[in-house]
């Protein structure tokens, strides 16, 4: 199969909940072979669309096809379920040993014997758990637990792996290192994987493409690259950690870039639009620099330089998040060395500055 | 004082003579609870597991009534079973009135709602999400059932112990649809009531330590095998 070819696909999809329409979807395509992560706040539908695609949730309304062809109740949906596997974010381990654990999906399917001691010693060495096989699974660790959940999942060999925020409970150097061993194991087996994520960082690390969701809708669906630094609308944006969004109206053209005039000042941006045309500037934290010369004299190389007055600075562990007035609001991310250095502090007067090609147009 | 000492040395003679009619009373007894509570299980399990499972209208409802009949009154059990039973009762044409088999079905109604209501609970306290964990491993709906079960095997064995302790020590219905027949159908609490009654206290407390240590022991066996469950 070509690995871009999809290995299931969604059509015109709607769930509800005691009435309420809590996934609307006109398609999505999981394509083989990919890691798709899908983010978004809290009641996105996240976990929804995740456990529909498992066909672990009755729809109201469409159809969904693994490799072409049609999953309902009364058609395939055993045999479907028998070549996925889902890892939740509590390891929901059963009552027994770690090895009983892992060995359960391939028992259910009346494995034979021999095969599953062999395939459950393999899956329990790439998950570096091989030591806890007689272990009771209530007696070990969140990662452990976690770890032996994952062993479970690949176990039974599945051709699509779900994982609903498998890693959300979990300490973060625990959390980095079954991240990295999940990351190899899935590249080994070429297995596909839909993640549901509220993390940002972990979708972006791990993921192929990401799908940002909102009220139940996909909002955006793209590559790492593109989401973070195209985001389609407003709501992307901020979700993707864009922390400046100002509305204006271009008032001029220049080579290849336009003018857009905020309240409070005018910024230059690559990109083509008309005069009169409502957009949104978009800037990431990390694209803008600060520097103590408050007049703003010092030459510096970028189009886009306002001074300003820090109003808030806010640790963020190794960076501050440090917030101006520059007629305008807007944030930039400052080492913390960078924020002792320079004294930074609410009223110091800075002067803030950012490239033309930092900003990304959203057209109203 | 004087009766009781004499009851508890009596009580002892008959049971290390191993006093025949109080063998076949005590073995009775069992026979009967354990066939009740057996029966319930089978009832109690599927019942509950279904009212677990799935979602329907008034499911609080019935769930209400599920726990309002774990204290169903033994002898409003007896009066409805002997009414049934009767002569000319809708089921009078089985003719099981005052038989051990009409013990059992009234003891195995008493039993159903406890055992219902105690699987019920034991499934809904089970992880949300391990119903659908089991089934995206594969698993049939018969096998999720079961796998839930093994899960909640725990409290489903406190569900055993409530039925057979709820039964072996209930007297209203025993009474009422078996009649207390010497030889026939008479069980521990039916014997123990009738003794006492008669003033023969020594047989009475006898039979009361008899129907003690038989809950104790069936309880002794069913708390071993939960707690040897439990992980080290």
């Amino acid at each position: 199969m070509n690995p871009a070819e999809a290995i299931l696909e969604i059509h015109d999809l709607e769930v509800r909940r005691g009435g309420v329409r809590v996934l609307e979807l006109t398609g999505l395509d999981v394509r083989s072979g990919e890691f798709l992560s899908l983010i978004g706040p809290n009641g996105a539908g996240k976990s929804t669309l995740l456990l529909l695609l498992a066909c672990l949730l009755p729809r109201h309304r469409g159809t969904l096809s693994f490799r072409g062809a049609e999953v309902t109740e009364g058609n395939g949906l055993l045999e479907y379920r028998r070549k996925i596997s889902m890892v939740f974010q509590e390891p929901l381990l059963f009552d027994g040993t770690v090895e009983a654990n892992v060995a359960s999906g391939l028992k259910l399917r009346g494995t034979n014997r021999e095969i599953i001691h062999r395939t459950v010693a393999e899956c329990m060495e790439q998950f570096g758990i091989g030591h806890l096989k007689g272990r009771h699974a209530r007696k070990l660790s969140g990662g452990e637990a976690q770890r032996t959940s994952l062993a479970r999942a690949f176990a039974i060999g599945p051709e699509v792996i779900f994982l609903d925020e498998p890693f959300s409970s979990l300490d973060p150097p625990t959390r980095e290192g079954l991240m990295d061993d999940l990351q190899r194991i899935l590249r080994e087996t070429k297995t596909t994987a839909v993640m549901a994520t509220h993390d940002r960082v972990e979708a972006l690390r791990l993921s192929d493409r990401i799908a940002v969701m909102k009220d139940g809708e996909i909002a955006q669906i793209d590559s790492p690259e593109e989401i973070m630094n195209h985001p389609r609308d407003e709501f992307v944006a901020s979700f993707v950690g864009v922390e400046t969004v100002l509305a204006g109206e271009i008032d001029g053209t220049g080579t290849g870039t336009v003018f857009v005039q905020v309240p409070g000042g005018r910024i230059e941006a690559v990109g083509i639009g008309r005069a009169g045309d409502s957009v949104l500037c978009c800037i990431r934290p990390e694209q803008v620099t600060l520097t103590t010369d408050a007049s703003c004299r010092d030459g510096a190389s970028a189009r886009n330089v306002f001074p300003g007055k820090i109003v808030k600075v806010v640790p963020m562990g190794l960076f501050y998040k440090v917030t101006m007035d520059c007629g305008f609001p807007i944030t930039a991310y400052v080492t913390a060395s960078s924020v002792e250095n320079l004294s930074l502090a609410e009223g110091s007067l800075v002067c803030s500055s950012f490239k033309a090609t930092s900003v990304h147009l959203i057209r109203k | 004082m004087d009766l009781i000492l004499e009851g508890i040395r009596q009580a002892f003679l008959l049971l290390f003579t191993l006093d025949r009619e109080v063998l076949g009373i005590t073995w009775l007894s069992l026979q009967v609870s354990g066939a009740a509570t057996g029966i319930s299980l089978v009832f109690g399990m599927s019942v509950g597991a279904v009212i677990a499972l799935t979602e329907f209208p008034g499911k609080r409802f019935v769930i209400s009534l599920i726990n309002t009949g774990m204290g169903l009154p033994p002898v409003v059990v007896g009066l409805f079973v002997s009414i049934f039973l009767w002569r000319n009762g809708p089921l009078g044409f089985m003719e099981i009135l005052y038989t051990p088999a009409a013990i059992v079905i009234a003891q195995a109604i008493i039993a159903t709602p406890i055992i219902t209501g105690i699987t019920l609970a034991a499934l809904q306290h089970l992880p949300r999400n391990l119903r659908l964990q089991i089934l995206a491993l594969g698993a049939t709906r018969l096998q999720m059932v079961w796998m839930l079960m093994k899960e909640a095997k725990l409290p489903l064995l406190a569900a055993v112990m409530a039925g057979f302790g709820g039964v072996i020590s209930e007297v209203g219905a025993s009474i009422m649809v078996g009649g207390n027949i010497k030889g026939y159908t008479r069980v521990l609490t039916t014997a123990t009531v009738m003794e006492t009654g008669k003033g023969n206290f020594d047989i009475a407390i006898a039979l009361g330590i008899i129907l003690l240590l038989l809950a104790f022991t069936i309880n002794s066996i069913l708390t071993g095998i939960q707690q040897r469950q439990r992980p080290r």
